[in-house]
């Protein structure tokens, strides 16, 4: 069961993630996009959306943090594990609330509004309820399990479990003692990546950081063929 | 010097009867779909009014376009670091109701009604949501031949600037019609906008294109055309925008919204102009200065280094010799009289407006009649107001509208004479800077030209198609057009 959770299963996302991304970019270029409902409805999206965005991305840094970076680089920079604990649940609270309340405030939004009630789409819908529930979890974990039992330290657990997976050698054994909701907002996180490639979310990977370096007028030429002197 | 053709056309707003001919045959051509139901990439304003989408003329709203800072030009919205601070709202972007939600009818209860006393009715219901939508709040040109009445022409934002006729008393009310398309411009605000990418001009003809496979949905395109000219697709999610017709073109054909105008006033040519001084012309200080800079980037196309660079450039000999015959030439360049739109936006637009003449408001004191030497001063007593001609066409400036309106009117005493025999003084041809020969080409232009003086289009390079036996006739969306079925689309259907 362990080896199925945290071996297996990993494997398995990162299939089709990879695979579904493949898929999609080479056959449904059309189709990518962010799907902006913002003709529909503005006032709402401005709470929601900027809420949800920013909390989201600055919760996406907290992960880097806190999974990526090894206990030790703490410990050689002189940060005590309570200075780290305070600091991840005051930052890491903050970001991932305004990440739910942005998604709630969009979820009702989706819910109330006739036109956007009338175009979601199924796959919008599973993005919203995935979401829900990873980022719910997380803020159990980080403002629930944390702040009112003792911090639980992933930094020795979780984090050289999933940096194991990148190297081909991750242990199951590092998982097995780590709680509950740990376990099951990691196991949402999966479903996260593998709906992935076939929802809105593959906007996130289009960020077109590009536009900072380029020209503002793109001239084309239209025959496609002549070589670009 | 970077030689580049520009397709462009010119609008003879004098012939505009407000038909809406052009809107439904460009509607019935492109945006046909769903997701496009609101969508108009040509559309016809009454004005003084709020236009479509309602005061896309308010920059301070919308905020597209360039502006100044620091004296250097700059996408008024923000450059490239302000738009990515920005994408996950965008605060400029027009939202539907600002266009209009679209409706359609319950035609079936006409088709399957009963024999019955009352007449049956199509009941309208919203293309959005499918509900009932018995009462409309907005719709395409609602405000049609100044229906909206007094307060909703008074939002006009042209008219902030004339303000002896903020009033709108019904003696001095005036009106006149605006079709609007893309401007495909030399500087394109909305290309600068697209942090994607996507919207690229083309290098051959100039035409301002949405790349729909490359289109994110960022939306900033949109609210970055100061002339609200590109607009967002809610089936797709993505950008679209007048493409020129540009299977069309490529086969030397007017755009459907030219072929098909009954007032016959468009015209399309091609310009020459330098790729290079475009960004120096979209910079000068003054506003009004830029109708100038504007004109100062094209070239002659009579020139013979002009003509040689042009070859050089890549450009055949039949696309010179088409800016030669270039109707757009000879209207916007030699004798101008057609003008930009709002050339204060900075993105140079190149559809040109030839202003509308109209009668005048007061009959000048001690006369019978106007004489032939009577034009300057009476302009000013023209309907339409010279002040608001300028803040459409002349980023303010009265004395260019003054200019253009006196040839149009000279022309008509000059061909009036050959009916009355009435003597036209020489000083009048001296006046306008034309001799008698130009204005009777500018008459016939104007007038009586037929197809091919008014379009006079070159057809498009086909030289590097690989395989030209294969692709004879066919139309240059085939390659790129979506597998029949591809995108899903959503229809929606009339509540039960
Ligand atoms: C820097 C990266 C990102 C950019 C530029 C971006 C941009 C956008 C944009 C433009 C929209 C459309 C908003 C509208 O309706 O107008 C959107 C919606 C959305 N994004 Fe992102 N996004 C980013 C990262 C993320 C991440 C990391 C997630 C989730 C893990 C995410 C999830 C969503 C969802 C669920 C929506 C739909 C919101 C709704 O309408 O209910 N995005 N995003
Ligand atoms: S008028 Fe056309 S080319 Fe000009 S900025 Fe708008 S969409 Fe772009
Ligand atoms: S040029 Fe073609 S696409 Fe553009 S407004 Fe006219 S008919 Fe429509």
């Amino acid at each position: 069961m362990n080896l199925f959770f945290w071996v297996i299963l990993p494997y398995i996302t990162v299939t089709i993630l990879v695979l579904g991304l493949l898929v999609r970019y080479n056959f449904d270029q059309l189709g990518w996009s962010a799907r902006s409902t913002e003709i529909f409805e503005k006032r709402q999206l401005k709470w929601g959306s900027l809420l949800f965005h920013w909390g989201i991305l600055a919760a996406f840094v907290g992960h880097v943090v806190g999974i990526l970076i090894p206990i030790a680089v703490y410990h050689g920079l002189g940060i005590s594990n309570e200075m780290y604990h305070r600091g991840a649940i005051l930052l890491g609270g903050m970001a991932g609330l305004a990440a739910l309340i942005g998604l709630v405030i969009l979820t009702v939004r989706r819910l109330t509004h006739p036109r956007l009630r009338r175009h979601t789409s199924f796959a919008d819908w599973l993005t919203t309820v995935v979401l829900l529930v990873v980022i719910g979890l997380g803020d159990w974990i980080t403002l629930g399990h944390n702040l009112y039992a003792t911090p639980f330290e992933y930094r020795t657990t979780v984090g050289p479990w999933f940096r194991g997976l990148f190297v081909f050698s991750p242990h199951a054994y590092l998982m097995t003692g780590i709680p509950l909701v740990f376990k099951i907002h990691i196991v949402a996180s999966y479903v996260f990546w593998m709906i992935f490639p076939f929802t809105r979310l593959v906007h996130i990977i289009s960020v077109p950081f590009a536009y900072l370096r380029r020209a503002p007028i793109l001239y084309r030429s239209r025959l496609r063929y002549r070589p670009q002197s | 010097m970077k030689i580049k053709a520009q397709v462009c056309m010119v609008m003879h707003l004098d012939k505009c009867i407000g038909c809406h001919t052009c809107s439904v045959t460009c509607k019935n051509t492109w945006t046909n779909r769903p997701g496009t139901e609101y969508i108009w990439f040509n559309n016809v304003e009454t004005r003084p009014g709020v236009g479509y989408p309602q005061e896309w003329e308010n920059q301070q709203r919308y905020r597209g376009g360039w502006t100044l800072r620091n004296g250097k030009l700059t996408l008024r919205a923000g450059g490239p670091a302000t738009k990515l601070a920005n994408i996950f709202y965008n605060p400029d972007l027009p939202a539907l109701d600002d266009f209009y939600e679209p409706w359609s009818y319950d035609y079936d209860a006409l088709i399957n009604s009963p024999q019955q006393k009352i007449q049956p009715v199509a009941r309208p219901f919203s293309s959005i949501t499918g509900e009932w939508m018995d009462t409309p709040k907005w719709g395409p040109n609602w405000d049609d031949d100044l229906a909206g009445g007094p307060e909703i022409a008074a939002r006009d934002p042209n008219l902030k600037h004339l303000q002896e006729h903020v009033a709108m008393e019904f003696e001095s009310a005036f009106m006149m019609y605006l079709p609007r398309i893309c401007e495909h411009c030399l500087n394109p605000s909305c290309v600068a906008s697209c942090p994607s990418g996507a919207i690229y001009k083309r290098e051959e003809d100039g035409i301002v294109l949405v790349d729909q496979d490359a289109c994110r949905g960022w939306r900033f395109c949109i609210s970055g055309c100061p002339y609200k000219k590109v607009y967002f697709n809610w089936n797709t999610h993505k950008a679209e925008k007048c493409n020129f017709c540009y299977p069309r073109i490529e086969a030397g054909l007017p755009t459907v919204c030219s072929e098909t105008c009954v007032g016959r006033i468009r015209y399309i040519g091609v310009i020459l102009y330098d790729a290079d001084r475009v960004r120096e012309a979209a910079q000068v200080q003054n506003e009004k200065d830029l109708y100038p800079a504007q004109l100062s980037v094209f070239l002659d196309p009579f020139d013979p280094t002009v003509i040689e660079e042009a070859r050089r450039a890549g450009i055949s000999d039949a696309w010179i010799d088409s800016a030669q015959r270039s109707p757009v030439y000879l209207l916007a360049l030699k004798w101008r009289v057609a003008l930009p739109l709002h050339p204060e936006y900075r993105t140079l637009p190149m559809v040109w407006y030839v202003p509308p003449l109209s009668p005048m408001l007061t009959v000048m004191p001690n006369s019978e009649r106007v004489g032939p030497m009577d034009i300057f001063p009476t302009i000013d007593q023209m309907r339409i107001p010279v002040e608001y001609l300028a803040s459409l066409l002349s980023a303010g400036d009265t004395q260019v509208i003054r200019t253009v309106l006196g040839k149009l009117w000279a022309m008509r005493v000059h061909m009036r004479h050959h009916k009355t025999g009435e003597e036209v003084p020489n000083q009048l041809y001296h006046d306008i800077g034309m001799p008698a020969e130009e204005l009777e080409r500018m008459a016939r232009l104007l007038a009586v030209a037929k197809y091919q003086e008014r379009y006079v289009i070159p057809t498009a390079e086909r030289g590097a198609d690989p395989d030209l036996v294969y692709v004879q006739g066919a139309c240059s969306l085939e390659s790129i057009a979506p597998v029949e079925g591809f995108i899903p689309s959503v229809s929606v259907n009339k509540p039960q």
